[in-house]
């Protein structure tokens, strides 16, 4: 298993939003979404601006647009009680192309999925040209408590080793006759879920050991990526022009 | 003679459940000394590694590392000077990236900045596994995940490296560059193996344990060659393989 994937999301490349940083790219992004949330919905000029600037940091990224709406995908089921708005909802009606549609209903279904893909459209950039531990270390850098990063760390680095051993287990159950076929069977699953947590439990306990071995006293030292003003400088100025639209929008509004 | 870089007197241990482990083990290495430490399944083998760091302590007798023994005050000087390579490499690595986890060690001893990035470098070339510096470990094969985990302990400087079942699992050819790589550092290396080829070629002497207790001490090969105490103590030679042939 080892050495046959490379990061999941990841997309290799030398583009400027490659080399930047991990934590201005993380600041500018929390920037961004939070300016695209507070954009009023009537204002379609702030939203054409802020799309803009998405696609710009994905050119820079270098990424394709079939990658762009491939990785989007996964929105839809989060969206999907959206588009239901329109017929549900109350107030003022209009008619297009023989529906009846609730005129509340069509703003507040376009509000959540435009804000849901612009937020999620930047974090596909970001994650595209960013590697899990330089995003790990770009929060550590921003303050997020050693606690929570730690987790994900571990997480991340025992994902593959844990459900490689789910995947040992199942090929010897399978090996051995078991077809998981009917709803009864689904006992051997359990079972075997427990056996997992025993081993991931056993585990913890082995690489605390080797943690101790190397002097671990209960803090795990940080490795900080040095960040420039110029990186947060340019980093930052995406999300100031998606916070003059946001503005401008309610202004106008 | 000089001191000890490990010395092991008269230790004894039993489980929570009263299972004794270790009886009376009593060794000791001297600097630039490789040696195996061969033995059967539940000879104790492990239980005395953990002893040679503290993660363990002792019921009856001590643990010395280049003249400092083995207990609280000490504890993080011991774990500097004790580097134990285990044998699951999954358990040793889990930091995001492999330059990460080699200076995971030396981190904690204070070390920062350009004299860390030196200590990792230098770890990492030794085993030449500098190329892979950035990725995350388990993006590596077993064979280069275990030649890390002997740099993630190379990092700390340490008096003696204790390398648990080094050739488990690897291919014939991960094996072999393993033991170049081993050969090649001038350490003082305590192998626990159960690879009686390997010992012979990596280690001028062994230790066998049986029962909790160190049974003989002496040339690698002329233990592999005693057919009594290879057979009183489960130790078995791979089917052809006669120990006063190989070179």
């Amino acid at each position: 298993m080892a050495g046959t994937h490379t990061h999941a999301l990841f997309v290799h490349g030398d583009s400027e939003l490659h080399r930047l940083p991990a934590s201005p790219k993380l600041g500018a992004l929390g920037l961004f979404v939070l300016a695209v949330v507070l954009t009023p919905r009537e204002a379609i000029g702030a939203f054409g601006v802020h799309a803009g600037l998405v696609l710009l940091g994905a050119w820079i990224a270098g990424l394709k647009p079939m990658f762009m709406a491939r990785r989007l995908l996964i929105e839809i089921p989060f969206v999907l009680f959206a588009i239901f708005l329109p017929f549900v909802g109350g107030g003022e009606r209009i008619e297009v192309v023989g529906l009846s549609l609730s005129i509340e209903g069509l703003w507040g279904g376009w509000n959540i999925v435009a804000k849901a893909t612009l937020g999620l459209a930047a974090s596909v950039v970001l994650t595209a040209t960013t590697t899990v531990p330089d995003i790990l270390s770009g929060l550590d850098r921003l303050r997020v408590p050693r606690l929570i990063t730690s987790i994900a760390g571990f997480m991340v680095r025992y994902l593959d080793v844990i459900a490689g051993e789910m995947h040992r287990m199942r090929m010897a159950m399978l090996s051995r006759g078991h077809n998981p076929r009917w709803i009864w069977q689904l006992k051997a699953y359990t079972a075997s879920a427990g056996a997992l947590f025993i081993r991931s439990y056993e585990r913890g306990e082995r690489v605390y050991y080797a943690m101790t071995a190397r002097g671990f006293t209960g803090r795990i030292p940080t490795f900080d990526e040095k960040a420039r003003p110029a990186d947060w400088a340019r980093a930052l100025s995406l999300p100031a022009i998606a916070w003059f639209a946001a503005g401008w929008g309610v202004v106008a509004g | 003679m000089s001191i000890p870089a490990l010395e092991v007197e008269g230790l004894s241990y039993h489980y929570p459940d009263g299972t004794e482990v270790l009886r009376d083990a009593s060794f000791h290495i001297h600097p630039g000394e490789r040696v195996a430490l061969l033995g059967p399944n539940g000879a104790g083998k492990t239980t005395l590694v953990f002893h040679l760091n503290g993660i363990f302590r002792p019921e009856r007798g001590s643990v010395t590392v280049a003249g400092l023994p083995v207990e609280d005050a000490n504890l993080m000087e011991i774990r500097r000077r004790v580097g134990i390579v285990f044998q699951d490499p999954d358990d040793q690595l889990f930091m995001p990236t492999v330059r990460q986890d080699v200076a995971f060690g030396p981190a904690n001893y204070g070390l920062e900045g350009d004299e860390l990035e030196e200590r990792v470098t230098a770890a990492l070339s030794a085993v030449g596994m500098l190329n892979v510096a950035d990725r995350p470990p388990h993006h590596l094969s077993l064979g280069q995940r275990r030649r890390v985990a002997v740099a993630t302990v190379l990092a700390m400087r340490p008096e003696i490296v204790v390398l648990d079942e080094p050739s488990s699992n690897l291919d014939p050819a991960s094996r072999r560059e393993l033991a170049a790589i081993l050969t090649s550092l001038e350490i003082t290396m305590l192998m626990v193996t159960h690879d009686l080829p390997y010992a012979l070629e990596l280690c001028p002497r062994a230790l066998v344990m049986n029962e909790g207790s160190i049974i003989a001490d002496g040339p690698t090969k002329e233990i592999l060659s005693d057919r009594d105490l290879m057979k009183a103590n489960r130790l078995e030679l791979p089917m052809g393989f006669d120990p006063n042939l190989a070179s």
